[in-house]
């Protein structure tokens, strides 16, 4: 106990030196994107932050089934609103990645990083005034436990076995093994803390959670008008008296809705109409890229793709410049084959980077034993926006080089049910994981949920596993170095760009640096923005 | 021995209510083997792409998904006699949600907008076609004509956007959202709604118009009307006392059938401008494989259609007797 006790504050102490340097390069980091993606306003980036006044963000993709119970939340506007606005978990993420701690104060692990305990701020309340307590949060989570659970976070709390209360302030979780990324997941949006019930269970009906908004008007697919939080345990967050949130679908209402000042925001601007929002001079754009990736994945387990010298040749063989700039409109970033966006902390960019060189593929596939190549393509709209167009601009990149990819165009109606993990060669859009762990564990390893590659490596499996438990940061980075370094060279997955969060807002609001992992602002849009 | 004249008249109504809840039960079966048959896993849809076949299998479970179609059939419609149409999928364990809770309100919004729609265009459309009729191809039946062809040519989204673009982001005298909520004062709902009105009204008065042109010119040769023009009445009073009375049937039916639109095919107009009725309710409810919502929206509007359709039935017999005594 003692000796858990002591690592605790050394840990603690050490976790906030790092975060801080790392927030400092983080943010210089984002400034430098930001030089190169959008003209940062300088207005926003001048104005400090001030109390007062309303705004209007406007979410595409609500629906009248939403409810306030985190196990539910799949869309943005859930997330956002609910996970973002409404709820605090015990850790978020910062506007530079990483996992900062948010209702608890500090957090810290046992050496095996086995056991893990988190410690609450000192006078928490609810929105109806009421404290949090240790069992709220261990509610909480119990909430997405258990082997009758259908939460959407199930998978995420599967390796927790045990929680417990130590005092007033701390819960302690023990996992089935060590994972040093535990406050990664901590920060997961749907693993907020709500209200438990005398009987067992939270009591999310009500909305009442801890966030900087509470509810004021809650219309499920309509919108949410939301009012500041005068308890709030940032001090001086947040900066709006009222945000609302209104949910329209169609991209050219809500552009219409900003240019007539009904809304201040819009998430997902249509990049078709850019140019024309880009010269309205009352209008900011902001395009950041987040986790958000999208492949092309081959099954290493069938012919041709068991070969690795036909998966090197199909990765040579397309020019993902072309593509970004045709299909996309220049509205995403040219990746190398690795699903881990260079933002996540430990990730590389492993070399040799891979372009479209006819050449090399050429040369793959006579290794191969080749001398021409013959495969299916199959895309749809929902496989990623544009996809269809990606896949016929690759169809025509590969054909220098001799091979011919036939694009099957599939429905877009049970498309993850039916094509994706079922035939050969997809087309795939994923939302990405904020650590290496993560992403590795769900999609990479050997037997993985989603391992749509069918992708088997002894040796990734073993430093995944290796590099879970390991508390030195230098020994992570060379271990993760590593495992990039296998899934570049070895995997089945052509990745082929990162996708760009485009959103447009009046200048009326101001924000710092844009969180670059998750949408609006690592979803804490309203916490962090003010008026100019 | 002679039975009183409404008897025919009563038998055929209740004839005809028959047959529509036939049509009804037909509508439900189609409904229900329809989503029945659509590709996509609910369960996996509603949970996303994360979820774990183990989850799949929990929600299967407490949905009742794992019981057969049949036994789900007659659970459904048995519900649906009795005006319950069960529980969303969006229920929470602990907090059900009914499908009627959650189409309700919704379908009184969109009642509320057919209701203005069908008050502003149903008198404008019978003026019109009245004018356009007594005027047979003056210039004004002309240019009537070619503004309700190209009225009815222009897709609803195309007059929509249009109309947004000159009404609310040109000109601001508009709102572009149609968000009314509750305690709005009645003028600011009438700014509101102005442009989606418009947009449905656009479409069906030239249809409706059309029509009573059609059906009234049709009349105006008959041997009746050429008595009465022999005998020198004016023209209004010949249309308005001596075709009008004899047009109802066509006309009704062709507005039975806008009416019908305006409840079922306003999805476009309320995606649009965002307003929150049924329409954009079944879109959200299909896009989130809310099955029991989707399917009490299709029923909603079957009925509706079937409801209509049998008013406009009623008001043709009503207005000429002959059609009650089918042959």
């Amino acid at each position: 106990m003692t000796n858990e006790q002591g690592s605790q504050s050394g840990e603690v102490s050490k976790g906030f030196a790092t975060s801080t340097r790392r927030q400092f390069i983080g943010w210089a980091g984002l400034l430098a994107l930001g030089a190169s993606l959008s003209p940062f306003d300088a207005r926003a980036a001048q104005s400090a932050p001030r109390q007062g006044g309303s705004v209007k963000f406007a979410i595409n993709d609500g629906t009248q089934a939403d409810s306030f119970d985190p196990a539910t939340w799949q869309n943005s506007y859930t997330q956002v609103i609910f996970g973002g606005t409404l709820c605090n978990a015990l850790t978020e993420l910062d506007v530079t990645g990483a996992a900062a701690p948010d209702l608890a104060e500090s957090f810290s692990s046992s050496a095996d990083l086995k056991v893990w305990t988190f410690t609450l701020r000192p006078g928490l309340k609810f929105h109806d005034g009421a404290a949090v307590t240790v069992n709220d949060v261990i509610e909480s989570y119990r909430h997405h436990m258990g082997p009758t659970s259908s939460s959407a976070a199930k998978a995420l709390v599967d390796s927790i076995v045990d929680i417990k209360a130590d005092g007033d302030r701390n819960v302690v979780f023990t996992l089935s093994g060590g994972n040093a990324d535990f406050p990664y997941l901590a920060a997961d949006c749907h693993l907020v803390v709500m209200p438990a019930k005398a009987s067992g269970g939270i009591d999310w009906a009500r909305g009442v959670a801890t966030g900087p908004y509470s509810i004021e008007d809650n219309q499920p697919g309509i919108g949410v008008r939301m009012k500041r939080n005068p308890d709030y345990h940032k001090p001086g967050q947040p900066y709006f008296d009222k945000v609302e949130f209104v949910n329209i679908i169609d991209v050219a209402a809500r552009t219409n809705a900003l240019l007539t000042g009904e809304i201040d925001y819009m998430v997902d601007a249509d990049i078709k109409t850019l140019k024309m929002l880009e010269q309205n001079p009352e209008i900011e754009i902001s395009k950041v890229s987040g986790l958000r990736h999208f492949t092309f994945s081959m099954n290493t387990s069938v012919a041709p793709f068991d070969n690795p010298d036909v998966r090197m040749a199909l990765k040579y063989a397309i020019d993902r410049d072309d593509i970004i700039n045709k299909a996309f409109l220049g509205n995403a970033k040219t990746a190398n084959d690795n699903p881990v966006a260079p933002q996540i902390a430990f990730a590389v960019n492993p070399l040799p980077v891979h372009s479209y060189n006819i050449e090399k593929a050429k040369e793959h596939l006579t290794k191969a034993g080749l001398t021409s190549l013959t495969v299916d393509l199959s895309v749809a709209e929902t496989a990623f926006p544009n996809a269809i167009d990606a896949a016929l601009l690759f169809k025509e990149h590969a054909a220098k080089a001799g091979i011919e990819i036939n694009v099957v165009r599939e429905a877009d109606d049970g498309y993850w049910d039916n094509v994706w993990q079922h035939k050969p060669f997809v087309g795939v859009d994923w939302l990405g994981k904020p650590t290496c762990d993560s992403l590795f564990t769900t999609t990479y390893a050997s037997g993985a949920p989603w391992n749509d590659t069918a992708w088997k490596n002894k040796q990734f499996d073993e430093l995944l596993v290796k590099g879970r438990a390991e508390p030195d940061k230098a020994k992570r980075q060379e271990i993760y170095g590593e495992m990039q370094q296998i899934l570049h060279d070895d995997g089945g997955a052509l990745v082929l760009a990162y996708a760009l969060f485009i959103d447009a807002m009046s200048k009326k609001i101001a924000h710092g640096p844009i969180g670059n992992m998750l949408q609006c602002d690592n979803f804490r849009m309203a916490e962090r923005w003010w008026l100019a | 021995m002679h039975s009183p004249a409404i008897t025919p008249l009563a038998r055929t109504v209740i004839a005809r209510l028959g047959s529509g809840f036939v049509t009804l039960f037909i509508v439900s079966l189609i409904i229900f083997a329809a989503i029945a048959v659509l590709p996509g896993d609910f369960a996996k849809v509603a949970l996303g792409r994360s979820a774990t076949p183990e989850t799949v299998a929990n929600f299967q479970r407490s949905l009742g998904l794992d019981r057969p179609v049949t036994e789900r059939y007659v659970s459904w419609i048995g519900g649906a006699l009795k005006g319950d149409l069960g529980l969303s999928f969006s229920s929470g364990s602990g907090t059900p949600r009914t499908v009627n809770s959650i189409i309700g309100p919704r379908l009184k919004n969109t009642l509320f907008l057919a209701a203005i729609a069908a008050l502003v265009s149903v008198p404008v459309a019978l003026l019109f076609g009245i004018i356009a009729a007594i005027r047979r191809n003056s210039w004004l039946d002309r240019s009537l004509n070619a503004l309700t062809l190209v009225g009815i040519s222009f897709p609803e989204f195309f007059v929509a956007y249009v109309l947004m673009l000159l009404l609310a982001v040109k000109l601001p005298i508009f709102y572009s959202l149609a968000r009314i909520t509750p305690g709005m004062g009645a003028i600011e709902i009438a700014e509101r709604l102005a442009l989606p009105v418009a947009t449905l009204c656009f479409g069906i008065i030239a249809h409706m118009m059309r029509m009573t042109r059609a059906a009234i010119i049709n009349l105006l040769s008959s041997p009746y009307i050429e008595m009465a023009k022999l005998k020198g009445t004016a023209p209004w009073i010949i249309v308005l006392r001596h075709a009008l009375p004899n047009a109802w049937a066509p006309i009704s039916a062709v507005i039975a059938f806008n009416l019908a639109y305006l409840i079922v095919g306003v999805v476009v107009v309320e995606v649009v401008f965002v307003y929150p009725g049924i329409g954009q309710a079944m879109v959200d409810a299909v896009r989130s494989r809310d099955i029991p919502v989707v399917q009490g929206c299709a029923l909603i509007f079957a009925t509706a259609y079937i409801l209509l359709n049998l008013l406009a039935d009623v008001i043709a017999i009503a207005t000429n007797p002959r059609l009650a005594h089918p042959r």
